[in-house]
């Protein structure tokens, strides 16, 4: 069952074509496909939503079934061995340790808060390997598993949540933003730095090792902010080399996707100016041939894509959250029967390609991470008092400054008084 | 190097100019800013200069223009953009709060973020709701910004420069109704004065007037007013919003003993309002008189016909000025 005829009630004519609700494909003399009229009149005055149940299966690019299998598809294929698929499976894995582990740090009062990517591993690992090394990523809080594959150190992720920095590294080392918790401010910047990508000649010229694309990561939620509506207007505009990446998670804390759009958001793009392609966010292997396809459609002068990672967020919205209160146990039990790290499994297994030793040794290693993780977690330091007082600005001005020294002065007191 | 006479908006449009000729990575971008150059010409001919890929005319939407400046500082441009008008500034005091304050603080010092908003400010030139508004106040009061006014064509040409080289986030308001009054001979081989510093623009014993932008022209015929009833009055541009450069102002009132604060923002939690306590912390024991305030009132901003009773004239400036010599 396709979303469309899940959300007719009647019968109002033809399937509609990929291309007629804005799927993008690879030719680069594509137009930008545009839903019909009609095909939107059909949406807007029928059901009241046109999103799919767990029990629904929506249209989108899927390249490797929830059982397993490989599929074909007519825009989008995986070009990589069954050794890159070894390399996601690993990084899922780690991924999703270090989102257990970091769990477990928040129940154990080490962490104040943590934001789960449980479910998205495929949506984030596939994302991140399907873009090239000069490409810069703009993360929201929850991309624990793209920050894995470029490189982070995860205990640096701790900070923020350890309550020690706002994040603090540098995001020239890995092309990897800071963490923004303001929903959907990252997608400016994104488009921002894409347009200097454009200005300082790094697109189209042909060198994949040049070209450069700005990775602008949101979530559902975030697409019914302002800044990212806006976003798109200014990639639009100025045929900024960027992709939009949106992990439709279908949950904005306890807001179901249905609370955003009445209509499936990648349906938003064409009417920006841009294409929209859904993906199966929880098989790797599509997640990271289309990230890989737009981000080198965008890194050719091809201007931005809107991809939405049609995934589900396992866990709560973070460690403070209670989704028992507000959605049913039968769409979570759904959705694990589509468990993105479950199905490569069977995958490399039918392939001969991972043996028992080698998921044996795997899950040691995981292990190890999450030991790392832990001591690295209890072994940060506190931020020394004074140091709330540094980088506000990158020239101090002399007020700040005697403040900071005035309450040094103040603490030394107490020093005094101890000693 | 030649003396020229300019009004403000040539002066601002000249230290533009050589911003961009001495730096390719300054960028303008907003509204208008392009073919039409700006709605009050302070872009004036710089795209068809500087070309579109460095001054662009951005889509109608002011969180975006600010945010996309963002992105484009942190690929190492500095962005220059404009707000069309005061009260149109608040669909971006999102991004202004939340990003561009806090990106140094957030990155522990490793996202610079050398941006310069510039927005016309202030009222007088009988315009309808929104664009007549003085909203320093809360950028002076968000951590990570710096805020400057200028107030004359001189400081315009060398402050706008100053602050595109800052790599400090700057919000530098311009007094919109000075743009095409006056004008002032700008000799470029005279080197200003640095930034983030006040300066007195009129020597007096009696009282101190504090002022910035628009308010630093009424204040200096208050003083010259005040001649005639034998009162000696000191004028000192604030010029720097945040950081206050309190040094001279704290000079100048040990000296006189009064201080009145003058600007066209609401009073309630006004500059003036902070001045004043700075003022009372640091000269308690100097005063004869309590740090006296004129402001707009409380109140949105009137309706432009009803303007010139909001804004401190003349002769509200000279009214506090003899409430202190009351005390």
């Amino acid at each position: 069952m396709t979303w469309v005829t899940h959300l007719q009630t009647d019968d109002s004519g033809p399937a509609p074509t990929p291309a007629s609700y804005g799927v993008v494909t690879t030719s680069p003399e594509a137009v930008i496909p545009q839903p019909s009229e009609e095909r939107v009149m059909t949406i807007l005055t029928g059901a009241p939503t046109a999103h799919e149940s767990a029990e629904c299966e929506p249209d989108y690019v899927q390249l490797l079934t929830p059982d397993g299998e490989r599929r074909e598809h007519p825009d989008y294929a995986f070009d990589g061995d069954d050794d890159l698929v070894r390399t996601f499976y690993r990084d899922m894995v780690m991924a999703r340790r270090i989102d257990t582990e970091a769990t477990a740090l928040q129940r154990h009062g080490e962490l104040g808060i943590w934001a789960q990517l449980l479910g998205q591993e495929a949506a984030q690992i596939g994302a991140a390997h399907g873009t090239r090394r000069q490409d810069f990523i703009f993360p929201t809080y929850r991309e624990h598993g793209v920050a894995w594959v470029r490189g982070l150190d995860p205990v640096r992720l701790l900070g923020l949540f350890r309550g020690i920095d706002h994040g603090g590294w540098d995001p020239k080392d890995h092309n990897f933003g800071l963490y923004t918790v303001v929903i959907g401010a990252q997608a400016l910047h994104a488009v921002g730095y894409a347009m200097g990508i454009e200005a300082d000649g790094d697109v189209g010229t042909g060198d994949l090792d040049r070209d450069a694309v700005a990775v602008a990561h949101f979530g559902d939620g975030a697409s019914s902010q302002g800044d990212v509506l806006e976003s798109f207007v200014f990639a639009a505009t100025y045929n900024a080399p960027v992709v939009f990446y949106c992990q439709n998670n279908q949950w904005a804390i306890s807001a179901p996707i249905e609370r955003q759009s009445r209509t499936p958001l990648h349906w938003r793009a064409p009417g920006f100016g841009f294409p929209g392609v859904r993906v199966d966010g929880n098989d790797v292997l599509a997640t990271y041939a289309v990230m890989r396809a737009t981000t080198d459609r965008a890194r050719s002068g091809q201007g931005p894509t809107f991809v939405e990672a049609y995934t589900y967020r396992m866990g709560a919205h973070t460690t403070t959250d209670d989704p028992t209160r507000y959605r049913s146990g039968n769409d979570v039990d759904a959705w694990k029967r589509k468990d993105p790290i479950a199905r490569v499994e069977a995958y490399l297994r039918r392939a001969d390609a991972v043996d028992d030793a080698w998921l044996a040794s795997l899950a040691e290693e995981a292990a190890d991470l999450g030991a790392t993780l832990r001591r690295g977690c209890h072994e940060l330091p506190d931020p020394a008092p004074l140091a709330l007082f540094d980088h506000v600005y990158a020239e101090v001005p002399d007020e700040l400054a005697e403040q900071r020294d005035s309450y040094a002065a103040y603490l030394a007191q107490f020093e005094e008084v101890s000693r | 190097m030649s003396t020229s006479r300019i009004t403000l908006a040539k002066g601002l449009n000249a230290g533009l100019r050589a911003a961009m000729e001495q730096d390719d990575k300054v960028m303008l971008m907003g509204e208008d800013v392009g073919r039409l150059g700006g709605v009050f010409r302070i872009t004036d001919g710089l795209q068809k200069d500087f070309g579109e890929r460095r001054v662009l005319d951005s889509p109608l939407a002011e969180s975006g223009i600010v945010g996309t400046a963002v992105g484009l500082a942190m690929r190492g441009y500095r962005p220059v953009i404009e707000i069309q008008f005061d009260g149109f500034v608040y669909p971006a005091y999102d991004q202004i709060v939340t990003q561009v304050a806090k990106m140094s603080y957030r990155s522990q010092g490793k996202v610079p973020l050398p941006l310069v908003i510039r927005i016309p400010f202030g009222g007088g030139i009988g315009a309808v709701e929104h664009h007549s508004e003085s909203p320093e106040a809360q950028f002076a009061h968000t951590p990570g910004l710096k805020v400057v006014a200028c107030s004359n064509p001189v400081d315009g040409y060398w402050m706008i420069q100053q602050a595109i080289a800052s790599d400090d986030p700057v919000i530098f308001l311009e007094p919109k109704r000075q743009y095409h009054a006056d004008k002032a001979d700008l000799d470029t081989s005279v080197a200003p004065p640095p930034l983030f510093t006040s300066q007195v623009v009129r020597r007096g014993d009696d009282v101190t007037l504090l002022a910035y932008g628009p308010m630093v022209r009424t204040c200096l015929a208050a003083a010259e007013a005040a001649v005639s009833e034998g009162r000696s009055v000191e004028v000192i541009d604030l010029r720097t919003l945040s950081p206050l450069d309190m040094g001279p102002v704290l000079a100048s009132v040990r000296r006189t003993g009064r201080a009145v604060v003058a600007h066209e923002a609401h009073r309630n939690l006004g500059m003036g309002s902070e001045l004043s306590a700075r003022i009372t912390e640091e000269c308690f024991y100097s005063l004869q008189a309590p740090v006296l305030r004129v402001g707009g009132f409380d109140t949105p901003y009137p309706a432009a016909r009803n303007e010139h009773h909001f804004l401190p004239d003349l002769d509200r400036v000279l009214d506090a000025v003899d409430r202190s010599f009351a005390f």
